[in-house]
């Protein structure tokens, strides 16, 4: 019964140690199967047709209703960067998902959530300085400049609930599933825990990933108009 | 000794067990706004897709005071930092 992250090689760059942990790992795997993906389909879609059919049906269908969420939640002004939450959506689903063949699913490990949801926080601070420049700055002192320490907690509070409620849920998830593999005996290991791994990691995984989506476009929403 | 370290460490089960209790109620609060969603829905079919949305927000919001209760439990039992004081104490 292990519930830390593993850590596989200790790289020594220039002085400097460097923790190769199991969550990198993963993530290299994820990345690789997402770039494979996407690279078969770059190749398959090479002459593009104007009448969609069959594999290039499937795709349009996935980024279109993709991108109508986006400028649904985000307007139309903004949705220009919905292709770099396609791509955090991708990722933690894909996460959550191969978590099903055991792998410990990298979203499980508060670096990475911190990480997404880091970027999400300054996806977010660029955004506001861009389409509102200086009544955004004027937003931090909003009612009276008395109630800027509290503005300022307010914005910074927001990537760590975004990126604990992700990291919660999936560590949840795979702590029962932990559990139930390291108490109960052999002979009631298979079949059983596939229930488990559909609720947990199939239908909270989604769910947790389309929450993470549209609380950051939600964020960033707020922020820009 | 050993048995101070012991109790300490059933203290310190309780104490995630009474962390865990929030659950209840963010359950509690998460039921009122499902309720409500529904509510709604069968009131308005039409609007269906804008509830759900609204209703996912709102669930995942008041998740995140269950969410903080598990992860304070799980600090308090796996990465404690008070009993390695206690053990260095004892000892």
């Amino acid at each position: 019964m292990i519930l830390n992250v593993d850590n596989l090689w200790v790289l020594n760059l220039a002085g400097v140690e460097v923790w190769i942990t199991e969550t990198i790992f993963n993530t290299w795997v994820i990345m690789l199967i997402l770039i494979v993906i996407a690279i078969i389909t770059r190749v398959k879609l090479r002459n593009f047709k104007v009448v969609p059919k069959g594999f290039q049906n499937v795709i349009e269908l996935i980024v279109e209703s993709f991108d109508n969420f986006a400028s649904n939640s985000l307007g139309e002004s903004l949705s220009y960067i919905s292709p770099w939450f396609f791509m955090v959506f991708a990722f933690v689903l894909s996460s959550a998902w191969l978590s099903v063949f055991g792998i410990r699913a990298p979203t499980a490990d508060w670096a990475t959530t911190f990480a997404l949801a880091f970027a999400t926080f300054l996806l977010m601070l660029f955004m506001g300085f861009r389409h509102r420049k200086g009544e955004y700055l004027k937003s931090f002192f909003s009612p009276h400049p008395i109630f800027f320490p509290l503005n300022l907690v307010g914005e910074l509070a927001k990537p760590i609930s975004l990126s604990f409620r992700l990291f919660g849920n999936m560590l949840s998830g795979t702590i029962i599933l932990t559990l139930y593999y390291g108490l109960t005996p052999l002979f009631v290991q298979f079949g059983i825990p596939a229930l488990l791994h559909a609720f947990f990691d199939i239908i909270v995984g989604a769910i947790q990933t389309y929450i993470f989506v549209i609380i950051s476009l939600m964020y960033i929403r707020n922020v820009a108009s | 000794m050993q048995g101070t370290i012991a109790s300490a460490i059933g203290v310190i089960h309780i104490a995630a067990a009474i962390a865990l209790l929030n659950g209840a109620f963010t359950t509690f609060g998460q039921a009122k706004i499902a309720a409500q969603a529904i509510e709604s829905i069968a009131r308005q079919p039409e609007a269906a897709e804008d509830i759900r949305g609204a209703m996912f927000v709102g669930l995942a919001m008041a998740e995140t005071s269950g969410i903080y209760g598990l992860l304070i439990a799980i600090i308090m039992l796996f990465a404690n930092p008070l009993v390695e004081v206690l053990v260095n104490l004892i000892s």
